[in-house]
């Protein structure tokens, strides 16, 4: 309720089903250069509050809140009888929809529920069925990551007839090891299990998953994209890739349910830029901006270009480029090898107070501006993407003068 | 106030996470502008990046492989016109990284668990090798000629070791003690300390030339330099450097009255604020040219504002009043005329605009002279205006058996810059041993 207080839309309430026992020390993260967790991993199961008591709740909610939506999230044991019981009773309580949580990769996964569903696309449809039988809300199916083919499950879930799916669930997982006790993290006394991994982190797999479920006619359903939901830009992105709606989490227990504020305000100016009315005015634009790698036009060409009144001189690209590229950005007269460089660094003998060319509030000293030989740049992107300043490196396009030419055209139609 | 808590900190440690987020700003510049503008070259990102990875013995190992006064460096180099005035940082319109924090940070951690620096494949050599001077110049000279095996004495007519960095550098930027641990650290890598020995008093130089197979000339520079006023020997004139001295070994912990300060370089202002923190009720400087020309550093004049300073600027002093003591200091005001050799324009005192500022202690702060008298005696070793003249990438003198570096070559500057010195004459024995 205070969620809804704060903006959100709507709930999903996860997971209900016969009440389980938690170990305490739950959570474990990965932090990136003192930003705290890109990425959250938990062991923690399903609700540990009995069913009634989760039931009874969400009663309450919707009669307060009737226009915001609950969806209640569902794992139980794998009979047809535990899951029409389940379903019956989450509607009774007014529930808006169903998500049955086939991708729970830890703990549940070891009693036959989660994601030892998921992984197994005849069962996932079997249940899907079963639900199906005495369902009056939408269905989702949660999807699990963990598994080689996202979509058979996907496929499997739309056979059984589910209304819509929703994914990823939580990636397989272990953060970390502790360097003094050994242990990985989360320790739970001296031991710990794999957990499931979520976060900023996850969001490139999650958007693939989903272009490769909604990107396939047979799986193809209405989506509720998860994973890496951080604010307006990752909804935006979620919708371009063509979900329905988003879900968030980690960013929540991250910042508190305050976080929904600009990412309503946000989207909202995004989409008043781009004149968008509606969200299903962008929904999917970018599905078909993705294809196999066989169609993507090899006479196109860009360049990396350095706009010298930007750059700082911290050299990062030259350095990225002689190590990780193309040995195509230059600083100095000639095509000079870093440890050429660094050596006669090394040599220089300066002596306070410096003259002021050295200090850079004097601007950047000409020599430390590197150079592209735009013949033997590829394009590869690596310069920009090292560059600490906005702006300054771009990937510019080169009219090459050539039409546009696939592999597969090349090849013709032999991949 | 007690003497500890009068010269706090000017730049306080890091606490752990604070090091760790500030580290992890740093680019990771290639051939890091930092580095070239440090004079004696230090790893900056590398030693940073280490920071940021948890690794502090490995970043202390980096800076110390490259300045084995570290420490000392990052409590009294004048970073902003040296790494932190050439980070990259500017350019991005952000506040430079903190490097002179650091790496205190991780020199502290370094002598806060046992300073052991690992000597490990030094292959002995039989190479005997005296450093004349106790001072940062012959410290770093040691140093180096130790990591490649020689056999070095140092010999200093002070009865501590560690030169200015022990007896001279404000008590608000390093104590004695933060010297002195520097000085452990460098005797456990086997060079031999021989205190209160005066060259060539405690030892002629033929002898020094018999028993050495080179020598290294590291001894700074002599006295404050007089001001050749009347009334300078009244009770109540002090040199800075005996001013400084005084109150860092604790033979002074108290003063009063009021203080006038003649100069306008860093340890004028070293003394001045040294001064108002001792108690002194006001603090005057004298400065016979106008703030534009002030040779101190301008992070030192703002420190000194702070400190309540006053300045007198075209002021330049004749003669200092008193009996028994000292009453007060009697000037003329300057105007100023054309540029000199400096390209600094000459003050000219101007006829009848005398005035008396009464003061019960002087602090003349105008420099420092040479070590003629030594210099003098060393055969075959060429002066230019009393300064050693050394090839500037071995230290080697005319006499190739002799070497120098800090001060007394370069007519003195900061630590870092004798440390660099003392480096790459500790290099150029070595190759010339070798």
């Amino acid at each position: 309720m205070r969620a809804f207080d704060a903006g959100w839309g709507g709930a999903v309430w996860k997971t209900i089903g016969e009440p389980i026992v938690n170990v305490s020390s739950r959570y474990s993260s990965v932090d990136l250069n003192g930003q705290r967790m890109m990425g959250l991993n938990n062991i923690e199961l399903i609700s540990d509050r009995p069913i009634a008591v989760n039931l009874r709740e969400i009663s309450e909610v919707k009669k307060r809140y009737p226009k915001h939506a609950v969806i209640a999230s569902l794992m139980v044991e794998s009979t047809r009888e535990a899951w029409h019981s389940i379903v019956k009773q989450s509607e009774d309580a007014g529930a808006d929809g169903l998500e049955l949580n086939f991708g729970c990769p830890h703990g549940m996964s070891e009693r036959g529920m989660g994601s030892a569903v998921g992984q197994v696309p005849d069962y996932a449809q079997m249940i899907t069925e079963w639900v199906k039988e005495v369902a009056r809300t939408p269905v989702l199916v949660k999807l699990t990551p963990n598994i080689t083919d996202i979509r058979v499950v996907a496929q499997a879930a739309k056979r059984g007839g589910a209304d819509g799916l929703s994914a990823i669930n939580t990636i397989n997982s272990i953060t970390g090891v502790d360097l003094d006790t050994f242990v990985p993290r989360p320790d739970v006394g001296g031991q710990s299990g794999h957990g499931g991994y979520c976060g900023p982190a996850v969001k490139p797999i999650a958007l693939h998953m989903i272009q490769q479920v909604l990107g396939s006619a047979d799986s193809n359903l209405p989506m509720s994209g998860i994973g890496g939901v951080s604010g307006w830009r990752e909804a935006a992105e979620f919708i371009l890739m063509g979900c329905t709606n988003v879900q968030v989490c980690t960013a929540a227990m991250h910042y508190g349910f305050r976080m929904v504020e600009d990412m309503a305000d946000g989207l909202s100016s995004w989409m008043d830029e781009k004149g968008f009315q509606t969200i299903g005015d962008f929904r999917g634009l970018s599905l078909p901006k993705v294809t196999e790698w066989k169609h993507l036009d090899l006479n196109y060409k860009i360049v990396a270009r350095i706009h010298d009144e930007k750059c700082i001189g911290c050299d990062l690209c030259y350095t990225a480029c002689w190590d990780g590229a193309h040995q195509c950005i230059h600083l100095g007269p000639d095509h000079q090898a870093p440890a050429t460089i660094e050596a006669a660094s090394r040599q220089r003998i300066t002596q306070t107070p410096l003259p002021a060319s050295y200090h850079r509030t004097n601007g950047t000293p000409r020599e430390r501006i590197p150079r592209i030989d735009e013949d033997e740049c590829v394009g590869c992107n690596l310069c920009a993407l090292v560059c600490p300043v906005e702006g300054c490196i771009t990937m510019d396009q080169v009219f090459t003068g050539k039409p546009k030419q696939s592999w597969e055209q090349r090849n013709g139609g032999a991949s | 106030m007690t003497h500890g808590d009068a010269f706090q900190d000017i730049h306080p440690p890091f606490a752990p996470q604070e090091a760790v987020v500030e580290a992890n700003r740093c680019l990771f510049c290639f051939d890091a502008p930092c580095t070239v503008a440090c004079p004696t070259h230090i790893d900056v990102p590398r030693f940073i990046k280490k920071i940021a990875t948890n690794n502090l013995r490995g970043s202390a190992a980096a800076i110390l492989e490259s300045n084995i006064l570290g420490s000392s460096c990052s409590r009294v180099c004048p970073v902003d016109v040296l790494c932190e005035g050439a980070c990259v940082m500017h350019r991005y319109n952000k506040q430079p990284i903190e490097i002179g924090r650091l790496q205190r940070y991780s020199m502290d951690h370094f002598y806060a668990n046992g300073a052991k620096l690992p000597m490990n494949g030094v292959v002995e050599r039989k190479e005997r090798i005296a450093c004349i001077g106790g001072g940062p110049a012959s410290l770093a000279c040691g140093a180096e000629l130790r990591r490649h095996g020689f056999q070095v004495t140092i010999f200093d007519a002070q009865p501590l070791a560690g030169g200015l960095n022990t007896y001279g550098v404000a008590q608000y930027k390093m104590r004695p003690s933060d010297s002195l641990r520097e000085v452990e650290l460098i005797r456990s890598m086997g060079v031999h300390f021989e205190q209160n020995v005066q060259i060539p008093a405690g030892m002629p130089l033929e002898l020094l030339e018999k028993r050495f197979d080179a020598i290294f000339i590291g001894v700074g520079l002599g006295p404050t330099e007089s001001p050749g006023l009347a009334g300078e020997q009244t009770s109540g004139v002090v040199d800075a450097l005996h001013f400084i001295a005084g109150y860092k070994t604790g033979r002074v912990t108290q003063i009063s009255g009021r203080v006038v300060v003649i100069g306008g370089g860093n340890t004028a202002i070293d003394a001045a604020n040294a001064a108002h923190l001792l108690g002194a009720d006001e603090v005057h400087m004298l400065y016979r040219r106008s703030e534009k020309e002030m040779p101190a550093f301008p992070f030192e004049y703002k420190h000194a504002k702070q400190h309540r300073i006053r300045f007198h600027w075209l002021t330049l002093p004749v003669a200092i009043h008193g009996g028994e003591k000292v009453t007060g200091v009697e000037c003329l005001r300057t105007q100023l005329g054309s540029p000199d050799k400096t390209g600094r324009r000459q003050p000219e005192p101007i006829e009848g605009s005398n005035f008396t500022i009464p003061c019960d202690i002087v602090i003349p702060a105008l420099g420092q002279t040479r070590l003629l008298p030594l210099l003098e005696q060393l055969r075959g070793v060429e002066l230019c205006d009393g300064r050693v003249v050394t090839n500037a990438a071995t230290g080697q003198t005319k006499n190739p058996k002799y070497f120098a570096g800090g001060d007394c070559v370069n007519g003195g500057r900061e630590v870092v810059d004798a440390v660099a010195d003392g480096k790459r004459a500790g290099q150029g024995i070595a190759a010339w041993l070798t």
